[in-house]
């Protein structure tokens, strides 16, 4: 059992990398960035092919960062000057590198068994990814939040909330939100990278559904873990990501079919999603009830319906 | 003196070439001196939203040109222009950014028009700052620094905004329909605190407004806008001396004229 939350842990250490990529685009900047599920693929199939041609595991993994970067730089141009919608914009992108990932790799797949990786620098304990995967979350999460607290963050963040007053301010949007998916797809990259590293290859196939898992763990820390500051939102959607891969561990261990996963996730991400609208739902029911027994707070009310029960 | 805003012949028509297609402003002319506090007036469609939004540069206009001060800002886009204008708009929620903190909102708005850079967004020195000049507004919004602006009602908030439009001296401030949205007693507030802030800082400001008592009490001029054009302009003395009635009379008539010349043309 402590196997399996340890290598839980560490597998949501490395995609929350990813996750924070995501919360950059879907949150700060407002905007569901689907290139995603091609640029982490990009990020791995840079660093596969870079590892294998002998290169330090460090520089293939930053390398990925800027591939990534690039990568959403694209749908941020698609967006701001042909203005394709959003969605769109980031499909045509991830169409796109899944052609240009085979190209980077040469092959589907790279397998990263026999090079050195960024774990097997430091030796072959287990723990080494949770060591490792651990120090990038965290250092990504005070990188973020320090950026997102400067002037050019600040301004990030205002495009994402109100653009017509972002504007007004003197700050070119366009500019913002290419800003945005580059730095969001580049964490992504960087996650890929790791990710890749950590299993021991690289394939094609491997990003297929990451828009949801990084949705998944944007809400399910928004939902655990629920923080009003930008240093506490960020540190919910670490929070999240470690979940998720808990979550799943468990309904695996459970014995729940491996290739039921996705169905799984996109229904816990629904259920994230509209936990909004339930909240609200019940809160109107107990206005209501309390209109109706005059009691003073929910609590009593919670108690009362307690009794009669 | 250069003028502090010139408005030569500005025409606009939305959606050309379709059957939405409008014919907005039919040349607009208007010269502003330094410190004029205008006050604008005219019927749904006069173009009046429209006038200002191509002072704001939101689209480009089809001829004419701008001139802010000295400035030809004709063809520059909207968030180049920003760096000249403070700007109010009629839904208190467009002002502001809801998910940020009034700290943060005063700040994007000091250092509105310049380049964002890596520093820190906030020093304390600002913040001290924001909160004499919140203090200012008497919403006891000083201690409320790192509260979120959602938090906040429409009037607080569209109170911010006019603080956020003027915390950096603009050559133009425009204000849309500003207090509309508002409850009778709030906007009054607002509206006081805009003659206040316009006095003291000696802006140059364009306000457009539905209600003619407003557009009479509050500026030293008043234009009113009629089927793309400027119809009426009255400053000083003679705008003081009007009266609601008055007004309203050369309203009807301006909307007869143009009417009657539109039926004029259709046959």
């Amino acid at each position: 059992m402590l196997n399996i939350i340890t290598g839980a842990v560490s597998l949501g250490l490395l995609w929350s990398v990813m996750a924070l990529g995501v919360y950059l685009t879907f949150r700060v900047l407002d905007y569901a960035d689907m290139t995603v599920d091609g640029s982490i693929v990009t990020g791995a199939a840079i660093a596969a092919k870079l590892l294998v041609s002998g290169i330090n595991p460090v520089i293939a993994t930053v390398a990925a960062f800027f591939g990534g970067m690039a990568a959403g730089m694209v749908t941020g141009l698609l967006h701001t000057k042909l203005k394709i919608p959003a969605i769109l914009s980031g499909i045509l992108s991830q169409i796109g590198l899944y052609s240009i990932n085979i190209k980077i790799m040469g092959k589907p797949n790279t397998t990263l068994l026999k090079v050195e990786t960024l774990f097997s620098m430091f030796g072959k304990s287990k723990y080494a990814v949770l060591f490792c995967g651990g120090v990038t979350a965290v250092a990504f999460v005070v990188l973020l939040y320090m950026f997102l607290s400067t002037s050019l963050g600040s301004a990030l963040r205002a495009t994402g909330n109100n653009e017509k007053m972002a504007n007004a301010m003197g700050i070119n949007i366009d500019t913002m939100k290419i800003l945005g998916l580059a730095l969001g797809n580049g964490l992504v990259a960087f996650s890929g990278a790791l990710i890749a590293q950590s299993q021991g290859y690289a394939d094609m196939g491997m990003g297929q559904g990451s828009i949801v898992i990084g949705l998944a763990s944007v809400i399910i820390g928004e939902v655990l873990y629920h923080r009003t500051s930008i240093l506490g939102k960020l540190s919910s959607v670490l929070v999240g990501a470690v979940s998720y891969r808990i979550i799943i561990a468990l309904v695996i261990d459970m014995g729940m079919d491996p290739l039921d996963l996705k169905l799984f996730t996109a229904i816990t991400v629904t259920v994230a999603l509209s936990m909004p609208r339930i909240k609200n739902f019940v809160l109107a029911k107990l206005t209501a009830l309390k209109k109706h027994t005059g009691a003073k707070s929910t609590a009593k009310i919670m108690k009362k319906e307690g009794e009669k029960v | 003196m250069t003028p502090a805003l010139v408005i030569k012949d500005v025409e606009k028509t939305f959606n050309p070439g379709t059957i939405t297609e409008n014919h907005v402003l039919k040349g607009v002319n208007l010269v502003l001196e330094e410190g004029d506090y205008v006050t604008v007036i005219g019927g749904n469609g006069a173009g009046k939203s429209t006038m200002l939004n191509s002072i704001a540069g939101v689209f480009p206009i089809d001829e004419g040109e701008i001139y802010i001060g000295e400035k030809n800002v004709t063809n520059l886009p909207e968030h180049k222009r920003a760096v000249h204008l403070g700007r109010v708009f009629q839904d208190p929620m467009v002002g502001t950014a809801a998910a940020m903190t009034i700290a943060e909102n005063l700040s994007l708005a000091l250092h509105r028009g310049e380049k964002r850079g890596l520093t820190k967004a906030i020093s304390e020195k600002e913040k001290e700052f924001f909160r004499t000049q919140l203090k200012q507004l008497d919403l006891d919004l000083e201690n409320r620094l790192d509260d979120t602006i959602g938090l906040l009602s429409g009037g607080q908030r569209q109170a911010i905004t006019l603080l956020m439009a003027t915390i950096k001296k603009p050559d133009l401030l425009l204000l849309d329909e500003h207090t509309a949205a508002l409850d009778p007693k709030t906007a009054e507030k607002v509206l006081q605190l805009t003659d206040t802030i316009v006095k003291e800082n000696n802006l140059t400001t364009i306000m457009i407004t539905h209600n003619m008592r407003d557009a009479i009490s509050h500026g030293n001029r008043l234009i009113m806008m009629n089927n793309g054009r400027v119809v009426y302009d009255v400053k000083g003395e003679e705008k003081q001396k009007l009266t609601v009635e008055a007004l309203l009379e050369k309203f009807t008539q301006s909307y007869r004229e143009s009417t009657f010349t539109d039926r004029m043309i259709l046959g």
